[in-house]
């Protein structure tokens, strides 16, 4: 049982990232406000990048500078990566947040009971 | 040209991005459609040498990106299983494109025609980028580029709806592709690489501690993937993203999207998981098999009592996915090989039927199946077309279909569960019930006021349904590109890995 705990508050990084990943996906899941769903989207993306991150950090390490002062780096890659994972996650948080401009345009509403609702009355 | 023969795998990805970039800059939809046009018919000669090249050399072609050698920098490996894949996507957008110009034209308002074809060709270059990488982060990326542009494009319907279905797929979809990323990270947190083959290789000498991460991801990596390939019960977004897309992009993403995922799935659990390891540390053939059968049935009844037909149509979808995933989860070379020819088969069919209903919304403007009375009579030509490719999905002896259902059937005989093999015939025939609605519909009743103006469509969108039915007949005959190939890409997947 303390063994379970120490690991737990020795890993708190990832303690921190599941949670925020179960966080999100919960919103995502049980919202039906389409902003709020894309907030909850986007902490999950998040999460992610918390997940690659964490790791590739090495207690006492530099930047990966080739330099005889130095003999303990920190990984670079997931950096790269992650970058490229934030891209990403902008490019889909702002397409769906036009997407849901066009919604409230078109229906006047982004909950999304009320559009099914508006849907299912027929004439648009 | 020796010199540009090397970098065949990066052009096939470079050139439509290339071309995107063009139609970027342009205004005038009619030029942007020649670009798309020009870029799309060089692709499947691209794909075709290099399925070519691969089954002459008998090893994979591998493209060093930036000059760097793998592991260190991203490679692009052609195998069999990709280059017959990429041939089948190029071939879907080489013989859909033609169709494109006068569906879009009267679909779209004229101001978004050039940005779409900057949207088609993003698409085209991020799936074919999944298909072609063996890194496993850029398939990542590649997996956003053709989702973002995906969404764009199913946005673009004409009904409001459109923007609801393109919403709820990128929900769904961006949880599939994190679900993809996190599988992806905790390989590399195990493994500390990123290409396939490296993975596999690493995956081959771990201790026995090491398995629990392991395992969690390729349960991340499943069922990501399966949400992008709209496996049942994760394929909610897909029935009313297709039913609200424009028809073109209907036809284009039955063919091409969910075979990338598809495709995807193949290479995580035979290349880098190994069959022995995915399959036997974690239930996922029975698993995978379950849900393959209910989304044969489940999708099927669903199809029958629907009054759209172009949603019929995408439950039908569903249904034969669930048919392709059968053949993966089968596990043998001859579910294999079946599965792999129903990718190619499927693709082929579903875009001419999908074109098929474009072209009557063309003419009639509606696809309420109750409006299609007598349509066969004043639509000779587009009917036989979607007739032919109807008797293709119900598997009937002469067409392709009848070839990968008969594969599937002996990969069930031979793993010993033959029930599944009767399963498979009985599928089929809801298949028949609800292709007999439409084709009851247009042929035996007397044309309503709806159709009394439509005729065939013009020959730009005519030729190309008229190509792919003809094609559902010719690869029910001739089977060497289609089984042969897999055949051979399901021996090498299943040989390499025990």
């Amino acid at each position: 049982m303390t063994d379970g705990i120490a690991g737990l508050i020795a890993h708190y990084n990832y303690v921190v990232t599941i949670f925020l990943m179960v966080a999100g996906l919960y919103i995502v899941i049980a919202r039906g406000n389409m902003i709020k769903r894309l907030i909850g989207l986007s902490l999950f993306q998040t999460s992610v990048y918390l997940l690659y991150i964490g790791p590739g950090k090495i207690v006492g390490g530099t930047a990966p500078i080739i330099d005889p002062a130095y003999k303990v780096y920190s990984n670079p890659l997931p950096h790269v990566l992650i970058l490229t994972a934030i891209v990403v996650g902008v490019a889909t948080l702002a397409l769906g947040l036009a997407i849901v401009v066009r919604i409230k345009e078109s229906y006047g509403t982004i909950e999304e009971d009320e559009i099914s609702s508006r849907d299912s009355a027929g004439a648009p | 040209m020796t010199a540009l023969r090397e970098h065949l795998p990066i052009l096939l990805v470079i050139l439509p991005l290339l071309g995107a970039i063009i139609t970027a800059l342009l205004r005038r939809g009619t030029v942007a459609w020649g670009i798309a046009l020009a870029f799309d018919l060089v692709l499947p000669a691209i794909a075709l040498s290099l399925l070519l090249d691969v089954m002459a050399a008998g090893k994979p072609v591998s493209y060093h990106i930036g000059g760097w050698p793998p592991p260190w920098g991203i490679e692009y490996r052609i195998d069999a299983l990709n280059a017959f894949v990429l041939l089948t996507i190029t071939i879907v957008g080489a013989v859909t494109v033609p169709y494109a110009r006068r569906s879009v034209a009267r679909e779209l308002e004229s101001h978004q025609h050039a940005w779409f074809y900057t949207m088609y060709l993003l698409c085209l270059a991020g799936l074919l980028g999944i298909v072609a990488t063996g890194d496993a982060f850029n398939a990542f990326v590649f997996l956003e580029i053709s989702s973002l542009a995906t969404y764009v494009l199913i946005a673009l319907g004409r009904n409001r709806r459109a923007l609801v279905a393109s919403y709820q797929y990128l929900i769904m979809g961006t949880i599939g592709a994190t679900f993809y990323v996190i599988g992806v990270g905790l390989l590399y947190l195990v493994t500390g690489t990123l290409n396939l083959v490296d993975i596999a290789d690493r995956l081959g000498s771990l201790a026995d501690g090491q398995w629990r991460p392991v395992m969690a991801a390729l349960a991340f990596l499943t069922v990501g993937i399966c949400l992008k390939l709209a496996l049942f019960p994760l394929h909610g977004w897909l029935p009313d993203a297709y039913t609200c897309a424009p028809s073109f992009v209907t036809a284009f993403l039955a063919g091409t999207a969910t075979k990338a995922a598809v495709y995807l799935l193949i290479r995580i659990f035979y290349s880098v998981f190994g069959s022995a390891i995915a399959f036997d540390r974690l239930p996922v053939t029975e698993v995978l098999v379950v849900l393959s059968i209910a989304a044969m049935f489940l999708a099927s009844f669903t199809a029958v009592f629907e009054a759209n037909a172009k949603r019929m149509l995408a439950y039908s979808s569903v249904a034969q996915i669930g048919y392709i995933t059968l053949g993966i989860a089968l596990a043998n070379q001859a579910g294999l090989t079946g599965g792999i020819v129903h990718l190619f088969n499927h693709a082929l069919m579903k875009t001419a039927l999908f074109l098929a209903l474009g072209a009557v919304l063309f003419r009639t403007g509606s696809v309420q199946i109750s409006h299609l009375a007598g349509i066969g009579r004043k639509m000779p030509l587009t009917l036989a077309a979607f007739v032919v490719a109807a008797l293709g999905l119900i598997g009937v002896p002469g067409t392709s279909g009848f070839i990968s259902k008969w594969y599937l059937a002996l990969g069930s005989i031979d793993h010993g569960w033959w029930p599944i093999a009767f399963l498979i015939v009985a599928s089929s025939l809801i298949s028949v019930v609800y292709m007999g609605r439409i084709i009851e519909v247009a042929y035996f009743r007397e044309p309503g006021p709806e159709v009394a103006e439509a005729r065939d469509p013009p020959l730009s969108m005519l030729v190309p349904i008229l190509v792919l039915a003809a094609a559902t007949i010719y690869f029910g005959i001739d089977v060497r590109l289609t089984s042969d190939v897999a055949a051979a890409v399901a021996s090498s997947l299943l040989g390499g890995l025990k």
